[in-house]
């Protein structure tokens, strides 16, 4: 059946488009638009003296140039704290346009508009600001000491305090099984910051209509429904006249899910004021200064545990870097501190977070968010039960493993959506067993050996992790199929590059019989749905992917009601197959379904021959009721939404090799492994790509990555010369393994894919170097300079 | 990351460029390949009145081999020096060192000359220079001027290129007889500038004892920093020198600094480490074997 597509390694269609350069990405728009550019902090800590703004009122092109003092109402709030949280005690979030304190380098003081951005650069470069320097905080630690405020009103630098306990089986805290168990250690963590670094920075592009006092706004965004609320908010503007798109984005990552920017309001605004057209395109060394970075955490751990190497008590301390503010609350830490536990059952558990305020980019949730983290203290942990009980590192993670009939298992913890840590399905026994059959992980001393016998020094490295996807509140759906037979499919979330186009149409070409070639899909455009979230934490495949599926299933239900009228038949007996609705067994009893599509809609006008049949007195339609029948619709089109109970558990485990020069301390992955469970494959090739992806972020954090801020918090490596993101020559060739646990928890059995691949990289990769080098890993990334100062350390 | 305001000039015969340049003064630059001056440019790192385009200056893109050595000219790219079997047969050095260049699409802008004016202490080019004793021929309107590797690299990002010159080429000089050469790095990843490299020259005398023996280092010190270890390896077959007191005596040499990428120490140590597997290979190249 050519429209069983569910499943099949279907190419991604949006492809051809974004490969051949035809994407049309926020800056391919609005080429007659005036260019806005702004002054930023050059300082991490400052009180605003004075704004002279004298030198630039010359530059030939210059438009407007605006401060604090200049927004009105609203606009002149804080921006929004979008995720409270009671234990974010001291939220604080920044003006669009700095008031009286810069609080990190590249915070925006100054909006400047003109006739091209060359021209704005110009004007910003000529407009002094005076600055009377503040003390910065640079670093959790110091952060924590308190002595200099980020922020005045927030004593010792804490927006939030969090802990969260689970008892043992017999009623013992964490401390109290620690003590009384057989073994235990006692170690610190480091993990570096990172950002999520999408190849097109952001950027918002706004028409104001002033004749209908309306507003369309372009956002390289991951949400363009809540952007398109922010904005009617702060603007003050009646909701239906805001309109929201999000053309094609090259990459989010995270970075764009964090909403209202200040630019995302600002240029809107300056567009209105200006009754022109504006545009902002974000460069990269405004990307690096004042987007958002992620990853930064300190962590203590200790844990106790028996002589299979059973954990029986674990205690984990966090210390978060926030930055300079919490615009998207505490969801990053949070997630490290439930999602730590992984496949893995502790016994007593506590876990302890302080997010600190730094004089730095703010934090927000990066692909993984704060997974990655979390996955490295639970997997260095049991790499260090391993070797202190000179165990096997597999037998060990084996040994703590949730079976699989103790599913649905409850962790005892909230996770990130207010909802109880629940796993819904999972088999991690055998996605152990799959993984150590990919990698050869039983023969691997031999290797180990050979190479050694060459001079050569090689590792193998673990880790295993579960992600809570697919969270809430909602997806909808919307599906329409016109008198031409195709089918118009849009969903409110956006896409970023991911495949939604390809998985969409597969799911609405599987659920109609349709052939995929009719079905178009439309995301992130708020005149097609208004309804959305937005796309992350794994989510658009299982949100939007069953509410689209419910919005077919109406369509369906109400296609073959209206085509067994035509074809006095019952419903029950119809099927579609290739857009003809027919009598089962009988292929000849039939009527496409756009013939469907005509009849569902009755007319007045003809305006093609099609029509004609769906016109008054075409048809035989009875005159004893109303062409539109009560509780029916006009059009052959259904809208559902899905929201779901609670998160759907995906899980994967991966394994490296690596090689370590003797001399020069270099780091090569030889061989990268991964297995991988989300459920229900709607299209393995696209799982494999997002994987793939994913690894090569993995092997940035792992090997690459860091923002190295100096005392002064000035970020040292603000550009793609020093910030080292990973080429295609240093990631390697990823060898995959699919496993498949449907979910019980939505129709359609599938569970996310998006961020998996990040997750456990940094887990693995000091794994299999602590293998190749004896020598404990506990900071990542880790350079060939850092491996080099660990061996002088020995 | 737009560059601000500058004059732009395209001068189409070298003459007209030089009273450009002239007339420029320390206001003006030479764009070349651009794979340096504009990021420069539009990170606002540099502010030049007067930008002076050769691009469209003909017969300054010539790759002159012989027996005595390699002229490159101003506008020869890195990929057609690369690529060309005439320089590698003259001075073999030229084609090892620019493969660790960048990448291709850079190779393919950026030029020989451009990267030796531009003089950054972590660049291949000027190494290799240094290495071979080659030299850099600046014109002006009032002349020409041959100057020394020696003389040439002043300082991080510095040159003898003085106001009103332009670097009309520069000469690789060959090697005698049963000599060989290499270059090692280590760098973060592939194609991006070394954390530390080491181009190595290798002359043998008749018993294949090595006669002569040199490196220059990239990324330790302000200029490439030339070691003559000719007295630590000579005159011995290579497989019976002390390869550690080389090493030691290239680390003894060098003045590295710590940075984001690296400590001083590993720089220090690598450099070691990259001298002995770049003599080496520059002793199996005398020989005439593969390494
Ligand atoms: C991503 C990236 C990676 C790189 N990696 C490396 C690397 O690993 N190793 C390396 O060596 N280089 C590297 N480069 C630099 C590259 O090799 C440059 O091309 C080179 O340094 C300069 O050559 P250019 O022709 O582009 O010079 P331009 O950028 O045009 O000019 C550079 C400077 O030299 C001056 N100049 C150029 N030509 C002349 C002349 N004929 N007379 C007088 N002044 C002149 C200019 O005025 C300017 O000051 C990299 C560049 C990039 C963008």
């Amino acid at each position: 059946m050519t429209t069983k597509l569910f499943g099949e390694p279907v190419r991604r269609r949006e492809d051809a488009r974004l490969i051949t350069g035809q994407g049309r990405y926020l800056d391919d728009l609005g080429a007659g638009a005036l260019a806005a550019a702004f002054v930023r902090s050059p300082h991490a800590h400052a009180r605003i003296v004075d704004i002279d703004v004298s030198a630039a009122l010359d530059v030939e092109g210059l438009v407007a140039i605006y401060t604090w003092e200049d927004l009105p109402g609203a606009l002149a709030e804080p921006l929004p704290l979008l995720i409270p949280h009671p234990a974010l005690t001291h939220g604080r979030t920044a003006y669009p346009l700095a008031r009286e304190i810069v609080r990190h380098v590249g915070e925006p003081v100054v909006m400047v508009v003109a006739r091209d951005r060359y021209l704005a650069e110009d004007a910003c470069a000529l407009i002094r600001v005076d600055y009377e320097i503040l003390k910065p905080v640079v670093g959790v630690e110091e952060a924590v000491r308190g002595v200099h405020l980020v922020h005045e009103d927030v004593p010792g630098n804490v927006g939030a305090h969090l802990v969260q306990e689970v008892p043992g089986p017999a009623g013992q805290t964490a401390w109290e099984a620690i003590d009384a168990a057989p073994h235990r250690l006692e170690f610190r963590l480091d993990v570096e910051r990172s950002a999520s670094m999408p190849l097109e920075g952001k950027g918002v592009y706004a028409r104001w209509d002033a004749d209908d006092e309306s507003l369309r706004v372009y956002s390289s965004t991951q949400t363009s429904t809540s952007v398109r609320m922010a904005i009617a908010a702060k603007l003050g503007l009646p909701l239906p006249k805001v309109e929201v798109i999000a053309p094609d984005v090259g990459g989010g990552f995270g970075v764009k899910i964090m909403h209202p920017w200040p630019e995302e309001v600002l240029v809107p605004w300056a567009a209105r004021q200006l009754n022109h057209e504006v545009k902002w395109t974000e460069d990269r060394r405004e990307h690096f200064v004042s987007s958002s970075h992620e990853r930064g955490q300190v962590q203590h751990v200790r844990v106790g545990f028996d002589d299979d190497g059973r954990v029986l008590g674990l205690e984990v301390e966090i210390l978060h870097d926030h930055g300079a503010y919490t615009p998207y609350g505490i969801i990053v830490p949070i997630i490290t501190s439930t999602q730590l536990l992984g496949p893995y059952k502790v016994g007593a558990y506590r876990v302890e977070f302080s997010s600190v305020y730094t004089n730095t980019v703010q934090v927000t949730p990066y692909r993984g968010a704060g997974r990655p983290q979390g996955v490295f203290c639970m997997e260095r942990t049991m790499d260090k039960i391993a070797a202190y009980l000179g165990k096997d590192r597999t037998e060990v993670r084996a040994a703590n493993f949730i079976q699989p009939d103790e599913f649905p298992y409850d962790q005892g913890l909230t996770f990130q959506d207010g909802r109880p840590l629940i796993y819904d399905s999972g088999d991690y026994p055998e996605a152990l067993r799959m993984l150590k059959e990919l990698i050869g992980w039983d023969s691997f001393p031999e290797e180990k050996a050979r190479a050694a016998a060459e001079g050569r020094r090689i590792g193998i490295g673990v880790g295993c992790y579960v992600e809570g996807t697919g969270v809430g509140p909602y997806e909808g759906g919307h599906v329409q199929i016109t008198s031409d037979g195709r089918v118009h499919v849009s969903t409110g979330l956006t896409s970023q590059g991911q495949g939604h186009e390809t998985v969409f149409a597969q799911i609405a070409a599987t659920e109609l019989g349709v052939p995929i070639e009719k079905v178009s899909v439309v995301t992130g455009d708020t005149r097609r749905f208004g309804y959305a979230v937005g796309t992350f934490a794994s989510r658009a495949a299982v949100m939007s992917g069953n509410a689209i599926a419910l919005a077919c299933r109406k369509v369906r239900e109400k296609a073959l009601r209206i085509a067994a009228e035509a074809l006095e038949a019952d419903p029950r007996d119809l099927e579609i197959t290739d857009g003809m609705v027919h009598v089962s067994g009988v292929p000849s009893a039939s009527i496409p379904l756009a013939t469907v599509a005509v009849l569902s809609n009755p007319l007045r006008y003809a305006f093609d021959e099609e029509a004609r049949r769906a016109t008054q007195f075409a048809g035989p339609a009875s005159d004893d009721r109303p062409p539109v029948a009560e509780g029916e619709e006009p059009g052959l089109e259904g809208r559902d939404y899905y929201s779901p109970i609670r998160s759907t558990f995906a899980a994967g485990m991966h394994a490296a090799i690596v090689e370590t020069d003797p001399d020069t301390a270099e780091i090569k992955i030889l061989r990268y492994a991964v297995v991988h469970d989300c459920g229900r494959l709607i299209n393995p090739m696209i799982v494999e790509g997002q994987i793939h992806g994913g690894v090569a972020q993995g092997v940035g954090g792992a090997l690459y990555e860091k923002m190295v801020y100096d005392e002064h918090g000035q970020l040292l490596n603000a550009s793609f010369m020093d910030f080292l993101m990973p080429y295609a020559t240093e990631v390697p060739r990823v060898e995959t393994a699919h496993l498949e646990t449907p979910s019980p928890l939505n129709p359609l059995g599938i569970k996310g894919a998006g961020e998996a691949g990040v997750i456990p990289v940094s887990a693995v990769v000091a794994s299999a170097i602590e293998d190749a080098e004896g020598i404990p890993i506990d900071r990542m990334p880790i350079s060939p300079s850092d491996l080099h100062a660990l061996r002088q350390a020995r | 990351m737009k560059p601000p305001p500058f004059h732009y000039h395209g001068p189409v015969t070298l003459g007209e460029a030089l009273d450009v340049l002239a007339e420029a003064g320390p206001g003006g630059k030479v764009l070349a390949g651009g794979q340096s001056l504009i990021p420069l440019l539009n990170m606002r790192l540099a502010a030049p009145s007067h930008i002076v385009d050769v691009n469209r200056v003909p017969g300054l893109d010539g790759i002159e081999a012989g027996p005595s050595g390699v002229r490159v000219g101003a506008l020869a790219r890195h990929a057609a020096v690369e690529r060309s079997p005439e320089a590698a047969a003259a001075q073999p050095l030229l084609r090892q060192a620019l493969r660790l260049v960048a990448h291709p699409v850079i190779r393919n802008r950026g030029t020989v000359v451009g990267s030796l004016v531009h003089a950054d202490p972590s660049a291949e080019m000027p190494a290799v220079l240094a290495l071979l004793g080659g030299s850099v021929r600046l014109a002006s309107r009032t002349g020409e001027r041959e100057v020394p590797a020696a003389e040439f690299f002043t300082g991080p990002m510095e040159s003898a290129l003085r106001p009103g010159e332009l670097a009309v080429s520069a000469f690789f000089p060959a090697l005698p007889a049963r000599s060989g050469t290499a270059f090692h790095e280590v760098a973060r990843r592939h194609g991006d500038y070394a954390v530390a490299g080491v181009a190595a020259a290798v002359a043998l005398d008749e018993d294949f004892r090595i006669a002569a023996a040199r490196v220059a280092c990239v990324s330790v010190g302000p200029v490439p920093v030339v070691v003559d270890v000719t007295g630590e390896c000579g005159p011995r077959p290579a497989a019976s020198v002390d390869w550690e007191a080389v090493a030691h005596a290239v680390r003894d040499r060098i003045e590295p600094e710590g940075d984001i990428h690296a400590t001083a120490d590993y720089r220090r140590h690598l450099t070691g480490v990259l001298a002995v597997r770049a003599l080496l290979d520059a002793a199996c190249a005398a020989r005439g074997e593969e390494s």
